[in-house]
């Protein structure tokens, strides 16, 4: 069985995000970069169920432009056998990653698409749910917990009422949540490792994927600075302000 | 305690930009170090510290090392995240591939012992001492002991030592009087006390190999009569399995003002089975290849240090509300002499590690380069800017922590803050593996006498000339050329003064090397600001741009105040009657 786990590259989640001059979008010059950590939970547990003996290959892919394969070398550098890079300039919509998506799972056939729930730079939160339309499979959202058994698997959700499983066959897509486990530190030998290990590159134009443009950014702004709070003395002139406000 | 994350832009800027790193990967043996290798090195590196050994240096220092009848156990978590980090292979980064290792540049290696000794200074001298250990090993011992001990020592499955200090001897080895008896078997047997013996004994791992210095009984008198001896805790069987115990006994562990995390050891060899490392009374020659790489090592502390320090307070700067500052500014970080604190920390720091980098990149292509003659040229370098790396980055290490309690005011004098551990911390790094005065006799002697100061300030000013043209680089230019007139004057009245007092640059041999360190600083600041000047409009080059004002106009000018004191002679110094002091 073969698994493919997408891969973002994002803005570190450490860096405190800064909006370019003309607002043209957010800026990553000389920003640190690194792997989605919701891509990384989701190599993690590919390879667990790779080494459990649940899967027998897992495949690394990433939409982005030339420098995202640093994160498919950090993919592989963990234990993911090889990548695939699908390589654009563009920004990419969720709708276009999943017909990319779509088009490598016809070719390469996994038993499991294991994707982040979401990426932390647009926090979108579609591609999984897309991919799983697109392809007609089953899709397990926000997993907290996977169990592979031959054909099909049961998928801990995290959802707002608390946890639920359900059993889908494979086939499918998962996508993962932050409590699913803790990725490994990647070992320096396996870094050197990585760079021995193939990463095959396609255009969106040779997967014949026409890149959807429905959402179109107008401008980025970061948002307004908090105003400063008030005390009240008393419950009665809280509910007063609030409803001065318009707020009850 | 602020959490430490590695100042990853500025380790890259120096790596890319200051250093040009990529040059390694064309030297034979370094193909593998790649820019994509660089970066993933740090990242991966960066993320295990970060996460696993720099959460453990406040409760390091404060729980320290416990001794029970001659073992000893290190603070809560050392053993787990010393085995998570021996286990995902960086101790064996810039070691042989033949025993183990990653083969990776030396360069490599310091970028990560900075961020180790940032993340914990006491954690890092366990893989730091074993360094050594292996150096020595490789370089002088047989490829009998290389076969059983190296792939261990490289891994980081044993740990190693540096067992030269004994009660009176010192910072002079001459005194060293612990015994080896030849027992005409291939083994020595090994009598003596040694003190300060750092990871002497801990708990982290299954095997420690001592490489201690002592005396066979005809031998010569002073440091000419020193042998190396490996020593290890447990004996190895021919089938390469743990055999006996050999005694060498950890007698107590020593209450320092800082480092607690790390276990300061006295031991004792008490008829302790050892092998000879090279040949009879050249120990002293092998314990400066462990020597040097450990001072290098030291200078990083210093750095580590100055960096942790510069974090927590330019952070507590930035929240830390008190009186409105004259430019309207709410936090403290807008108060004129808290920005003058904050940027000579940051310059210090900034400026320790360039030379750090450059001098570790020196190295590579010391032991790399096809070529000997540029061998020759980088090891000359090497051999110059250790006693600096060493001893300025350790000087800054103090002066930086003591910044850095000083922003935070009373509550940087406060535990909790987690600055004073840094100023206890760091006092010890001006002190050992050569005391800060020893490494300046080093400079204003031996080196003084291979003519290798002179040659760099040939290099400096050529390098200040070729970039006379750009006239933005002036304003440190211009100061740089009055401060290198005034270091080669002060280099020319040492060498006449030394002929006619010895003592002439011994009393100001200190203040040389300050004196010398603040002008190669300067030389590095020089490539920073060219580097940064290309690319303004980006936050992180606009900040180096005006670190590196900031040094010229605000740290270089210390140059004025040293050169006059060096050259007022030993005299005055020695002035005074000793029943009088």
């Amino acid at each position: 069985m073969k698994i493919l786990v997408g891969v973002k590259r994002v803005v570190d989640f450490n860096v405190r995000i800064q909006v370019k001059a003309d607002g043209s979008g957010v800026a990553t010059e000389g920003v640190k970069m690194s792997m989605n950590p919701f891509d990384e939970i989701a190599v993690e547990e590919a390879l667990r169920l790779k080494e459990a003996g649940k899967a027998e290959e897992v495949i690394a892919i990433t939409i982005g432009p030339k420098a995202s394969q640093e994160q498919l070398r950090t993919a592989l550098a963990m234990g993911a056998d090889r990548a695939i890079h699908v390589e654009t300039d563009e920004d990419v919509q969720p709708l276009t990653a999943a017909r990319i998506l779509k088009a490598i799972t016809d070719k390469e056939e996994p038993k499991i698409v294991m994707l982040g729930k979401q990426a932390i730079d647009d926090d979108n939160n579609q591609t999984a749910q897309m991919l799983a339309a697109l392809a007609n499979w089953p899709q397990a959202t926000f997993a907290s917990k996977i169990d592979v058994d031959g054909d099909s698997a049961n998928v801990t959700r995290e959802i707002d009422a608390g946890l639920e499983t359900l059993s889908i066959d494979l086939p499918a897509v998962i996508s993962t949540d932050l409590r699913l486990n803790e990725p490994r530190y990647v070992k320096l030998p396996d870094i050197m490792k990585a760079k021995r290990k193939p990463i095959e590159t396609f255009t969106i134009a040779e997967l014949g994927i026409e890149p959807a443009a429905a959402v179109k950014v107008l401008k980025t702004s970061a948002p307004a600075a908090r105003q400063a709070g008030i005390k009240v003395a008393s419950v009665d002139e809280l509910v007063a302000a609030l409803k001065e406000k318009g707020l009850i | 305690m602020p959490e430490y994350k590695a100042p990853q832009r500025d380790m890259m800027f120096v790596l890319n930009d200051v250093i040009n790193v990529s040059e390694l990967a064309e030297l034979p043996g370094f193909e593998d170090a790649t820019p994509d290798i660089v970066q993933g090195v740090i990242d991966e590196a960066a993320k295990i510290i970060e996460n696993t050994i720099a959460p453990l240096n406040e409760t390091g220092d404060r729980e320290g090392c416990r001794f029970d009848n001659g073992t000893v156990t290190a603070p809560a978590g050392f053993k787990e995240a010393y085995q998570l980090y021996a286990e995902s292979g960086w101790t064996g980064l810039d070691k042989s591939i033949d025993f183990g290792g990653q083969g990776l540049p030396y360069t490599l290696a310091t970028a990560v012992t900075d961020m180790l000794s940032a993340g914990n200074d006491a954690f890092s001298l366990y893989p730091g001492l074993t360094n050594g250990a292996c150096e020595a090993l490789v370089e002088h011992g047989s490829q009998e002991l290389q076969d059983i001990y190296l792939e261990k020592l490289t891994t980081g499955e044993w740990t190693g030592t540096m067992c030269l200090t004994e009660p009176q001897a010192g910072s002079d080895l001459s005194q060293v009087r612990t015994k080896a008896i030849d027992q005409n078997d291939g083994t020595y047997l090994v009598e003596g006390t040694k003190v300060f013996i750092t990871g002497g004994e801990h708990d982290f791992v299954e095997n420690i190999i001592h490489l201690v210095l002592a005396r066979l009984p005809d031998a010569p008198a002073g440091v000419k009569g020193i042998s190396m001896f490996l020593i290890p805790k447990f004996m190895i069987n021919s089938d390469a399995s743990l055999g006996e115990r050999n005694p060498v006994v950890c007698a107590s562990i020593e209450e320092k003002m800082g480092i607690h995390g790390s276990s300061t050891c006295v031991m004792n060899f008490e008829n302790a089975v050892g092998y000879m490392i090279g040949n009879p009374n050249e120990g002293l020659r092998y314990m400066f290849t462990m020597m040097n790489l450990a001072r290098l090592m030291v200078g990083l502390q210093g750095l580590g240090v100055a960096e942790r320090a510069t974090q927590g307070a330019i952070e507590y700067a930035k929240e830390r509300k008190q009186a409105t500052a004259i430019n309207g500014g709410a936090t403290i970080i807008h108060h004129p002499d808290v920005r003058r604190m904050l940027m000579t920390m940051k310059a210090l720091t900034e400026g320790c590690r360039m030379v750090a980098y450059d001098t570790a990149k020196q190295y590579d292509i010391s032991k790399a380069h096809p070529d000997a003659s540029v061998r020759k040229t980088a090891n000359d370098r090497v051999e110059l800017m250790t006693p600096i790396c060493k001893a300025f980055a350790t000087d800054t290490g103090c002066e930086v922590a003591s910044l850095g309690v000083q922003v935070l005011g009373g509550a940087g004098y406060i535990r909790e803050s987690g600055m004073e551990q840094h100023m206890r911390d760091a006092k010890i790094f001006c002190i050992y593996e050569g005391t800060n005065a020893i490494q300046a006799l080093d400079l204003v002697g031996r080196k003084m006498k291979l003519n290798l100061p002179q040659n760099f300030i040939t290099e400096m000013a050529a390098k200040l000339e070729a970039e006379s043209s750009n006239s933005e680089l002036a304003f440190i230019l211009e100061p740089m050329k009055i401060a290198l007139e005034l270091l080669d004057e002060t280099t020319q009245w040492l060498i006449k003064a030394a002929q006619e007092d010895p003592q002439n640059p011994a009393a100001a041999a200190v203040e040389y090397l300050t004196l010398y360190s603040l002008l190669t600083h300067g030389y590095f600041w020089v490539i920073a600001a060219k580097a940064a000047l290309i690319k303004q409009d980006d936050s992180f080059c606009q900040a180096k741009l005006a670190t590196a004002q900031f040094f010229a106009a605000k740290i270089l000018p210390r140059v004025h105040s040293l050169a006059p004191a060096i050259m007022s002679g030993a005299a005055v110094v020695m002035a005074a009657e000793e029943d009088g002091i």
